[in-house]
């Protein structure tokens, strides 16, 4: 059991890379990595909301959704589910720790919109995970988002210094990076099998 | 054109294309010309190109676009529900209120999308499959909740149409164009359609992950480019 939740671990956070292999969160993954520090939040941030949204909605599906044979209203209750949980999560942040809402506060609500999240919650549903191997995976595919994201940002700072011809200034340049960063991580394809 | 007793005459060059009917949308003018219909088809597919130049709906454009083919039919999917989700929300925008409209197209689009996926899921089901994850994800596509919030919701039903019938075509020109170049390098390629013959060794890389940051990046390169060369 141990092992193969360290499998699903490993692939969701650098063999399948969330925003480098799937594509899930691109929209976050370059609008947030200019800074290390907001990228540091933005992950933060995904990771609480991606954890919670993705049991919550494995909840949702075997308690209501798949007694009720009401399959086909996935999409919508899911995305009604996060979005209403985005919400309680940045009120609830509020009351309780400022401190915590200072540093994630401007990210939790960009986060509605971010594919990564419902991505995690169909995706959990399509390989049919249990309960701790949805959390395994929903917290490693975060991680693996956030460090992207943290890399990513970290060559956006490093550009800013360097020689960028004209044409390739501003989205055009983190593209190219990203798509660099894309191909040291395709290195990792050998650790698992499938 | 039909002649129209009720309606005031109008100037020659205005060519009606839809009489509404009086008094039903206050803010609106009486009837919309053909002429804006065409403008607010066209500026969604270049100049406010949702991919190319507003960097919205990313995810779908770089994960799906590994073959002409596969680009044309997420573009497609996509087109059918901003058009009809533009439709339901110009169409019922006088009873939202405003605190509430985000949920409440996030209900109406999540409506298309479910009827669009189970509609591929029976008809073309390869294609669904291909396309996976993508179908259900069109949801949180930046492009169909953007224009519905900044356009569809201020505007009467025809204009909303042809918005979101624009803004459609540009995403699918962006995504066919995105496809057809990582399936040229890749494979020799276009839409199957062998280019450069049968000895063309296989690109890897352009289809694999990394190929579609790079394209991407190259291809808002040469936009930046043909811009500041047009003067723009």
């Amino acid at each position: 059991m141990a092992g193969e939740l360290a499998l699903i671990a490993v692939s969701a956070m650098l063999v399948n890379n969330f925003v480098l292999a799937r594509f899930l969160g691109v929209c976050p993954f370059l609008g947030v990595s200019r800074k290390t520090e907001s990228a540091l939040g933005m992950g933060a941030a995904v990771m609480f909301v991606m954890t919670v949204a993705s049991l919550v909605t494995w909840l949702i599906q075997r308690l209501v959704l798949v007694p009720f044979h009401l399959e086909y209203l996935q999409t919508i209750t899911y995305i009604l589910v996060i979005a209403a949980l985005v919400q309680l999560v940045e009120m609830v942040v509020q009351k309780t720790s400022p401190v915590l809402y200072q540093a994630l506060g401007i990210f939790l609500p960009l986060i509605t919109t971010n594919c990564a999240i419902l991505g995690v919650a169909i995706l959990v549903q399509q390989k049919a995970y249990g309960f701790l191997e949805t959390l395994t995976f929903a917290m490693a595919a975060s991680a693996g988002f956030g460090l992207a994201l943290v890399l990513l940002a970290g060559i956006r700072e490093s550009l800013e210094l360097a020689f960028v011809p004209k044409a390739f200034q501003g989205n055009a340049i983190v593209l190219v990076a990203a798509g660099m960063l894309s191909l040291a991580f395709m290195g990792f394809s050998g650790l698992v099998r499938g | 054109m039909q002649p129209e007793t009720t309606t005031p005459p109008r100037p020659a060059h205005m060519g009606d294309v839809a009489v509404l009917p009086p008094g039903a949308l206050p803010e609106a003018r009486p009837a919309t010309s053909a002429r804006e219909l065409a403008a607010d088809f066209t500026r969604g597919i270049w100049r406010e190109n949702a991919v190319f130049k507003q960097m919205l709906g990313l995810c779908p454009s770089l994960a799906v676009t590994t073959s002409a083919v596969n680009g044309m039919a997420m573009g497609l999917a996509t087109l059918v529900v901003v058009a009809m989700s533009n439709a339901s929300v110009s169409a019922v925008r006088n009873l939202i209120p405003g605190s509430v409209r985000i949920p409440a197209f996030v209900v109406i689009i999540a409506t298309f999308v479910t009827v669009v996926d189970l509609t591929m899921n029976a008809f073309a089901h390869e294609l669904h499959k291909t396309l996976g994850l993508f179908i259900p994800l069109i949801v949180v596509n930046c492009i169909v909740l953007g224009r519905a919030d900044a356009f569809a919701c201020k505007r009467p039903l025809p204009r909303a149409v042809c918005d979101g019938l624009g803004a459609g075509t540009g995403f699918t020109l962006a995504l066919v164009v995105l496809g057809s170049v990582r399936e040229l390098v890749g494979f020799g390629t276009v839409f199957g359609v062998s280019v450069f013959g049968a000895a063309y060794p296989p690109f890897l890389l352009f289809i694999l992950p990394p190929g579609a940051f790079i394209v991407m990046g190259l291809m808002l390169a040469g936009v930046n480019r043909l811009q500041s060369r047009m003067g723009g």
